[in-house]
């Protein structure tokens, strides 16, 4: 390759990653001061002068985190899962909550975002409008109406009352929509055709099609549900309902002396997401990057 | 597990119990229960919390007693969405700010009335039981336990830097002039951060009201608790004298809790927000002497900030729960193989005499000596959230810089307002 | 959209038919927890509305009180600072690194987009934990970094300083929003078409010209998805304010998302906090109004 202006632009290229090569050491700091931190003694933690690397490892912090209160693994109705820390339950509920968010956002999104798309119904483009314009629509905007709603309808304190209003955001319908646009309509005529119906057209010729937006969607909520703080510390009280990061910010709230336990919750917290994230990095990655370039 | 149940019965019967007004033992009502409490001294903690309800459970199996563990950073907040939310606890264990100011002002609280037997009244403290009411007689809290909210200093700081000269170990107090040389004496030795006048936000404001107040003998309140005070020339010199000493800032980063975990470090010389509780709680951190201490005062008579600890009761619209919620009130406050343990669990004292219950504590001793300087309990003034809101607030805006007698003065203003909407 | 005319009724009626059948679920969701509570919020933001108690109608009481209350008039200015400045920030940011790491060679690029992506998966609250500690007063790690090197001769108190609070909380939001730009620019930067970008290089054109022209046109689409995603998640902030400052020092990280919080769970007003949620919404649907317009005559 010719390049107009080679030495320039190696000079620059070279000074660059080095900056970001830095960068990226300070972007990767904060979790490997949570993964050291919580291994470290009290003393350690809280020296003025920074331990950069630990001198002495310690599991202090996870047996004061798992050793304080308890809850059932499970419960559904009547049945209950054994008791553990209530550290894990969290983890439990966390887990439950994204993907079941995921799987309702995916299945209704899926299913509108190809109805806007390619059916020309009656108010088509008034809901599309109220889509776009309460995509952007902060949840703290209806929080009090949300909860009194959610006490209304005997869900508040349960992890329903967090994954409903997230799989009422529009923003999937929006995204599928982007890819639904895409289907060839003489697919869908050929279909039609051949006689069949709505559903099979939908199941059989866009459902296929797309794929790689549910899939990013999935992802996208799944990250979002798992952060989705706000919601939860509105609607979840009891100890066995907390989600785990809600767990850390009691935790920090309760203890905002007691930095390895913090620290030892965060990383209950992040680890199980950045495994999935490590495991799946190439789906990520690809999952994103298609709802982009379509959207 | 029948069998358990009649034994439970059984060995209930047998006990000789102090009358109660609720329930025969033993057959009170199957009810579950929402018990929230906030941190105090070890009713925070969920071990000691079983242990207490497991004997409650001895006397009366049928019911079911669920715990949440409240802080003070989230604690009003999360009990303010649950109302909300329409699953407010049933029982919560805080003090009249919030039991008789905050929610029985809303009208969200069940009268206790019946708990406030005479015999009741003769007992507890007359201090206590003016607090646990509203202005028209109402009580809302039953209350458990007490204690004066001192503050500390790191006593071996002090002594290196010779400031051990400006304060009276055997009584504890000092005045605002030695409190100043003090300071300036322990600054001067090398400790650039003496105290903080932490201001981020909820828990710990007694003591910065306490320190304000005391300095140079000002008032939060009006003698009738129907009026903020804390305008007056004497706090506004207070706050004057605080902003002005080297040593001491106001901090709004900080709260209540991180000052104590900044003290107990080392990294401050003193802790404002401070009690026996602090002390017992972090004992093992603590790798310094602690020395308790009143606030420092002009006329040598501190006025400290009582805490005062009892249960209320949510009014949720259910008999069965109301009548079971009390019988764990009459439990745990009057029971006489009880009492003192549901009262040492929190590391206070006793609202009412129940003999020396810390005989041979030298910690509690040493604390028992700040009771005698329990000034007046304010606390119940109406529209207490707000204004609780509205004193960080006022903190930041002196830290900031802007003009004291303003920034009180709006702080009147805005909780005055509070205090008449109500 | 010139098919519509030609459908004929029954066609429509078909179509509409089976439209709603396809929408029936997500409808349900979306105006059942969006909609519906946004109804309500208006509905109660005409009325004085606190616990336990009767709502009072005070017409627009609320939203005239709103606009002489500095405190929300501060928030809404320091919301407004948090998107202005986060916004770009993070789409220049993000699309420069994209441009230095997209054609390294072996796993090096994958490790740095993994790397600027670890906040995003990390989740908001155990990132904020740690940050705290790091802008802490006494001990914390900037004090020490900026003390040790000579920048400061003193501990600031970056979250106790009305000065700093602000940018420090911006900058951590910017370090969480930057990990799915990176991945999604790196992509699109690897799609540019290469026999556009070796042709303009033939003909002379330089690396800024040749960005510029062919390209930047190319990258369009995902800067605008980018800049929709990053003003929702910078409006949305709320768990850093609430972690961190608790909107202080002095109001002057509140924003209206937490001054809302606020004023319901602090101070018992609902209907003035509803007005406030109204304010924001109609803003916000304004803002997403013009960029899906935008979008759209691109």
């Amino acid at each position: 390759m010719k390049k107009s202006n080679p030495v320039g632009a190696k000079c620059y290229k070279v000074f660059s990653l080095i900056v970001i090569t830095l960068l990226a050491i300070a972007f990767a700091f904060p979790l490997y001061w949570i993964i050291t931190g919580s291994f470290k003694t009290q003393q350690a933690i809280n020296a003025t002068v920074p331990q950069w690397i630990p001198q002495e490892l310690v599991s202090m912090n996870y047996e004061k985190l798992f050793s304080r209160q308890t809850a059932p693994l499970w419960e559904i109705g009547i049945f209950k899962g054994p008791v553990v820390p209530a550290a894990l339950r969290w983890l439990v509920n966390t887990v439950f909550m994204a993907v079941a968010a995921m799987a309702l956002t995916c299945f209704t999104a899926a299913m509108a975002g190809y109805a806007l798309a390619k059916k020309r119904f009656i108010g088509r483009s008034v809901v599309f409008t109220l889509i776009v314009c309460a995509m952007a629509l902060p949840k703290q905007v209806i929080l009090i109406p949300l909860l009194r709603e959610m006490s209304d309808l005997n869900l508040y304190n349960t992890i329903w009352a967090v994954i409903l209003p997230i799989v009422g955001w529009p923003f999937g319908v929006f995204l599928i929509k982007q890819f639904a646009e895409g289907i060839p309509g003489e697919m869908m005529e050929a279909a039609k055709i051949d006689g069949a119906s709505e559903w099979k057209t939908f199941s059989t010729i866009a459902l296929p099609m797309i794929k790689p937006g549910i899939g990013a969607l999935a992802i996208f909520t799944f990250i979002n549900s798992w952060n989705d703080y706000f919601m939860q510390l509105i609607m979840l009280t009891s100890t066995s309902n907390l989600t785990i990061s809600l767990g850390i910010a009691k935790l920090q709230a309760e203890n905002a002396t007691d930095f390895g336990l913090i620290m030892a919750g965060a990383s209950l917290a992040a680890i199980p997401i950045i495994v999935v994230f490590l495991m799946f990095q190439k789906y990520f990655t690809k999952g994103i990057t298609m709802g982009a370039v379509k959207g | 597990m029948k069998y358990r149940k009649i034994i439970a019965l059984a060995v209930a019967a047998s006990m000789v119990v102090p009358t109660t007004v609720f329930a025969a033992e033993g057959e009170a009502a199957a009810a579950d229960i929402t018990l929230w409490t906030y941190p105090i001294g070890s009713w925070g903690d969920s071990a000691t919390v079983d242990g207490l309800i497991a004997s409650f459970n001895e006397k009366y199996p049928d019911i079911h007693v669920t715990v949440e563990y409240l802080d003070y950073t989230n604690g009003d907040d999360q009990i303010n969405t649950a109302i909300e939310g329409g699953q407010a606890p049933d029982i919560v264990l805080e003090g009249p700010e919030r039991l008789v100011a905050n929610w029985g002002a809303k009208g969200l609280m069940v009268d206790l009335a019946d708990l406030w037997t005479d015999e009741a009244k003769e007992a507890i403290y007359d201090s206590v039981e003016n607090a646990c009411q509203n202005n028209d007689g109402v009580f809302y809290e039953y209350p458990l336990c007490m204690t004066a909210h001192t503050m500390a200093i790191n006593r071996d700081i002090f002594e290196a830097a010779d400031a051990l000269q400006y304060l009276d170990e055997e009584t504890r107090t000092w005045t605002t002039e030695n409190f100043q040389k003090a300071v300036q004496a322990v600054y001067d030795s090398g400790q650039q951060n003496v105290g903080a006048v932490y201001c981020s936000g909820q828990g710990g404001d007694q003591g910065t009201r306490a320190l304000i107040n005391n300095l140079y003998g000002g008032t939060f309140t009006n003698a009738e608790h129907t009026e903020y005070t804390a305008n007056s020339e004497e706090n506004i010199k207070a706050l004057e004298l605080l902003k002005s000493m080297d040593g001491i800032n106001f901090d709004a980063s900080i709260a209540g809790g991180d000052e104590i975990n900044l003290f107990c470090n080392g990294t401050l010389a003193m802790a404002f927000c401070w009690n026996v509780a602090q002390e017992n709680n972090n004992k093992d951190n603590i790798t310094f002497d602690a020395l308790p201490m009143a606030f420092p005062t002009d006329s040598g008579e501190p006025q400290l900030c009582g805490g005062i600890w009892g249960f209320g009761i949510f009014n949720n619209g259910d008999d069965a729960k109301i009548a079971a919620a009390k019988t764990f009130i009459d439990f745990m406050a009057n029971d006489e193989t009880q009492v003192v343990d549901s009262v040492k669990a929190s590391s206070y004292w006793p609202v009412k005499d129940l003999g020396n219950i810390y005989e041979g504590d030298e910690l509690m001793t040493e604390y028992s000596t700040f009771i005698q300087y329990m000034g007046d309990y304010y606390q119940v003034v109406g529209g207490w959230a707000e204004a609780r809101t509205a004193w960080w607030n006022m903190l930041q805006q002196v830290g900031s810089g802007t003009d004291v007698s303003a920034a009180v003065e709006e702080f009147v203003t805005t909780a005055n307002a509070a205090a008449s909407a109500q | 959209m010139s098919s519509n005319n030609r459908m004929s009724k029954a066609l429509v009626r078909r179509e509409t038919i089976a439209g709603y059948a396809f929408m029936i679920p997500s409808l349900i969701f979306f105006i059942g927890f969006v909609i519906y509570p946004m109804v309500q919020c208006v509905l109660t933001s005409f009325f004085d509305s606190t616990m336990n108690r009767d709502d009072i109608f005070v017409g627009l009481g609320n939203y005239t009180e709103l606009f002489g209350d500095s405190v929300f008039m501060g928030a809404l200015w320091n919301t407004v600072i948090i998107v202005i400045v986060s916004v770009p920030v993070t789409c220049i940011f993000s699309l420069w690194v994209s441009s230095v790491i997209y054609d390294l060679k072996g796993p090096l690029c994958s490790i740095f987009r993994c790397i600027f992506y670890l906040p995003v998966v990390t989740g908001s609250v155990a990132v904020t934990v740690v940050w705290k500690w790091m802008f802490n007063n006494y001990y914390g790690i900037f004090n020490y970094i900026g003390k040790t090197t000579g920048l400061i001769d003193q501990n600031i108190n970056w979250l106790g300083d009305e000065r700093f609070a602000l940018g420090c909380i911006i900058l951590i939001l910017i370090t969480t929003s930057v990990g799915q730009p990176i991945v999604l620019y790196v992509s699109a930067l690897n799609n540019v078409d290469q026999s556009l970008v070796e042709a303009a290089e033939v003909d002379g054109a330089t690396k800024i010209q040749c960005f510029w022209k062919i390209k930047w046109p190319q990258i369009m689409p995902t800067t605008l998805y980018i800049l929709v995603i990053t003003t929702i998640n910078s409006f949305q902030c709320f768990a850093l304010i609430q972690l961190l400052t608790s909107g202080g020092p002095n109001h002057s990280t509140d924003t209206i998302m937490y001054y809302i919080y606020y004023n319901a769970f602090k101070l018992y007003r609902y209907g003035y906090g509803n007005a406030m949620g109204v304010v924001l919404a109609v803003i916000i649907a304004v803002l997403s109004g013009i960029q899906f317009k935008l979008a759209k005559t691109d």
